[in-house]
């Protein structure tokens, strides 16, 4: 076995690629936001508790920007999540009882975080709510909620379908049960003057996704446009199209590298940002501007980082943003 | 000899080819094929069209893959939770050791089968060694994976997600042999499905002509007389927790030839989906008995009812339900015709 292991790496030595991988990576590296502390104000603790899964590309973003802003401002950032709504006010709690200074919570379960949000009043933690949850937030004694609403984004889509004369549209679900993604679709039919059909796809199974999307497609040979709720299933939409033979347009909500380039090759029809760098950065920033000055942001309206509509014309300059993991 | 000289013997009795077939574990499930077949040809306007069977056939290849060796491992009287993880763990190793070392994707490809098959040895020699239940042991592989494919990809690639390996040296080779597909006349036929095919034809004739496949039904039915009478149990196990690892492989360089990259939270839940499958093809959950073709009539039937629901444009909101009525159905179906088949032969 270790012979085996051994030689394969030895072959691995022999047979580089002289195209892609980390070596052309590390060439296109750019300077990138590092920073140190730009205060000295005290090393305040501000804990992030998100809804996400294990894995999101999304929130990992939204790590990136909270984990600058941590830096600049002096901060020491926690970060946890669970997609269990009971364990998520598990984590909660856990940050009060670890006397933080400040909470970033996501309200994807709002009944579920109701109760601890209040504990965290009551013990004088400030907490703003992002990315999910804008309609709850100030009922639960926020500070302010910074996000897109899932619903707006939809409309936004919905008219964007419109400008290009689109009939019929698939939305493409891949968490049935959640609220956001109800409310995306739901937005889009809104505003959408052909007709909307929500399919749901098992996100966490590639091919299945795949296999579904290009079913509905045979299906119904109507629909001209697929809108993913997800950057990473915008591709998948993209193969299964090519395989169904349809000529439907691809639009996704969210931005990733891939994407961005699809965008910018004309495969994809456009993306729907919401920016979540900026959910991550703007909330650690406005607690620190809260715990330094008092300030609040919105006036107890939801700060609104999105819906940012983006076709081909900005795709090139977002593309070297989105491999740094900052878009 | 002739099989004449010796009619005392029912074992050695000839039997009608009628007959032969009806002591066939994946009968039922053949039967069960059949019914859901005909109901979404009638109830689904866009099913039978050819183009629409190779998505079917798509679908149905993804898990069938898996479900061979997991079935082979369910005669042998074991389960393997890891399964699905696996795979993603697979194409994960490959996709990262290439990036990473800049290396042909080859390189990759090959690193990965060695780290898969040694997660299958693992898996084997735990439960050998410490006799504790296969639940148990693959739990726990099952969990550790789930956070190494995290943890690992976070801190290799920066992000949750690997790096695009589609511009590297070796790939679109690579993509020919695990994500191409075939055309015939108007139709693109995945090669998954040829892969599905060789796996589940390689897994008949070792279950049913070799010593190998003696030592599966025999561990799976009684591990202790099994032993008694010389079969090397542990190492029938292990070799079949190092088959399901084999076809992770196959299935994880799918994933990643034909998505160039690879999320690191997949996976979960589709260990559940390859045991459904081969329950639905004639596996008992005993272990003991089964085949590797009910395997497939298992992934088959998965794969209709889950795109048939789509064909048949049913509201969205119930997807689940249906599935999980018709999954039901079919091996209701499966285990009567099993049954009324027992009785008569």
């Amino acid at each position: 076995m270790g012979a085996v292991l051994a030689a394969v790496l030895g072959a691995s030595l022999a047979g580089c690629s002289s195209t892609g991988g980390k070596r052309a990576e590390d060439a296109r590296k750019s300077a990138q936001a590092q920073g140190r502390a730009a205060v000295n104000t005290p090393r305040w603790k501000i804990a992030m508790i998100t809804h996400s899964g294990d894995g999101d590309t999304f929130w990992d973003i939204v790590q990136n920007g909270a984990k600058q802003a941590a830096v600049k401002d002096n901060i020491d950032f926690l970060y946890s999540h669970s997609d269990q709504g009971q364990q998520q006010a598990q984590f909660v709690q856990a940050a009060i009882d670890q006397k933080v200074d400040g909470i970033i919570v996501t309200l994807a379960k709002p009944d579920a975080m109701k109760d601890v949000v209040a504990k965290a009043e009551k013990a004088g933690i400030p907490v703003i709510t992002v990315n999910s949850g804008s309609e709850k937030s100030k009922e639960f004694g926020a500070l302010t909620h910074i996000g897109q609403d899932e619903t707006i984004a939809g409309e936004a889509v919905g008219e964007e379908l419109n400008k290009r004369g689109k009939k019929k549209a698939l939305c493409v679900l891949h968490e049935q049960g959640n609220v956001g993604h109800e409310q995306r679709c739901a937005g889009t039919k809104k505003t959408f003057n052909g007709e909307v059909q929500n399919l749901y796809v098992t996100g966490t199974n590639m091919p299945d996704v795949q296999s579904s999307i290009e079913a509905k497609l045979q299906a119904d040979p109507s629909i001209d446009s697929v809108v993913t709720l997800g950057a990473p299933f915008a591709d998948t939409a993209y193969k299964a199209k090519q395989s169904a033979g349809s000529s439907a347009e691809i639009d996704t909500f969210d931005l990733n590298a891939k994407v961005a380039t699809a965008l910018q090759a004309g495969t994809l029809g456009f993306a729907v940002d919401q920016q979540p760098y900026l959910q991550g950065y703007e909330a650690v920033d406005l607690l620190w501007l809260y715990k330094y000055n008092a300030d609040v942001l919105g006036g107890g309206l939801p700060v609104l980082t999105g819906p940012q509509i983006i076709t081909k014309d900005q795709a090139a300059q977002l593309k070297a943003y989105t491999e740094r993991g900052t878009r | 000899m002739t099989a004449t000289d010796i009619v005392g013997d029912e074992r050695l009795l000839r039997r009608s080819v009628w007959r032969k077939m009806l002591g066939r574990p994946e009968l039922g499930s053949v039967v069960g094929a059949a019914a859901v077949f005909l109901f979404f040809s009638v109830a689904a306007g866009s099913f039978l069209q050819p183009s629409s069977l190779s998505t079917v056939l798509y679908a149905a290849s993804t898990i069938g893959i898996m479900a061979v060796p997991v079935a082979l491992l369910m005669i042998g009287g074991e389960f393997d939770l890891s399964a699905g993880v696996m795979v993603t763990t697979s194409a994960l190793v490959s996709s990262m050791f290439s990036y990473q070392m800049t290396a042909n994707v080859w390189v990759g490809v090959g690193v990965s089968l060695l780290v898969t098959l040694a997660l299958g040895a693992f898996n084997g020699f735990m439960l050998t060694r410490t006799k504790l239940p296969s639940f148990i042991i693959t739990l726990g592989t099952f969990l550790m994976l789930t956070g190494l494919n995290l943890g690992f990809t976070k801190l290799i690639s920066g992000t949750v997600s690997t790096k695009s390996i589609a511009d590297m040296e070796g790939f679109s080779s690579a993509k020919k042999l695990f994500a191409s597909q075939l055309t015939i006349g108007s139709v693109d036929l995945k090669v998954t499905i040829l892969w599905w095919l060789v796996l589940v034809a390689v897994a008949t004739w070792i279950l049913l002509r070799t010593r190998f496949g003696n030592w599966i039904f025999a561990v799976g039915g009684e591990a202790d007389a099994a032993r008694a009478v010389g079969v090397p149990v542990f190492r029938t196990k292990i070799g079949l927790y190092m088959g399901v690892a084999f076809a992770a492989w196959v299935s994880g360089q799918h994933l990643l030839f034909s998505f160039d990259v690879v999320q690191s939270g997949e996976g979960v839940g589709n260990e559940l989906i390859y045991i459904i499958a081969a329950v639905i093809g004639g596996c008992l959950i005993t272990g003991g008995y089964g085949s590797a073709i009910g395997s497939a009539v298992g992934a088959f039937i998965f794969g209709m009812t889950s795109k048939g629901i789509v064909y048949a444009e049913w509201n969205p909101d119930w997807f689940k339900f249906f599935l999980g009525a018709m999954l039901l159905l079919a091996t209701l179906l499966n285990a009567w015709v099993r049954k009324r088949a027992e009785a008569t032969a």
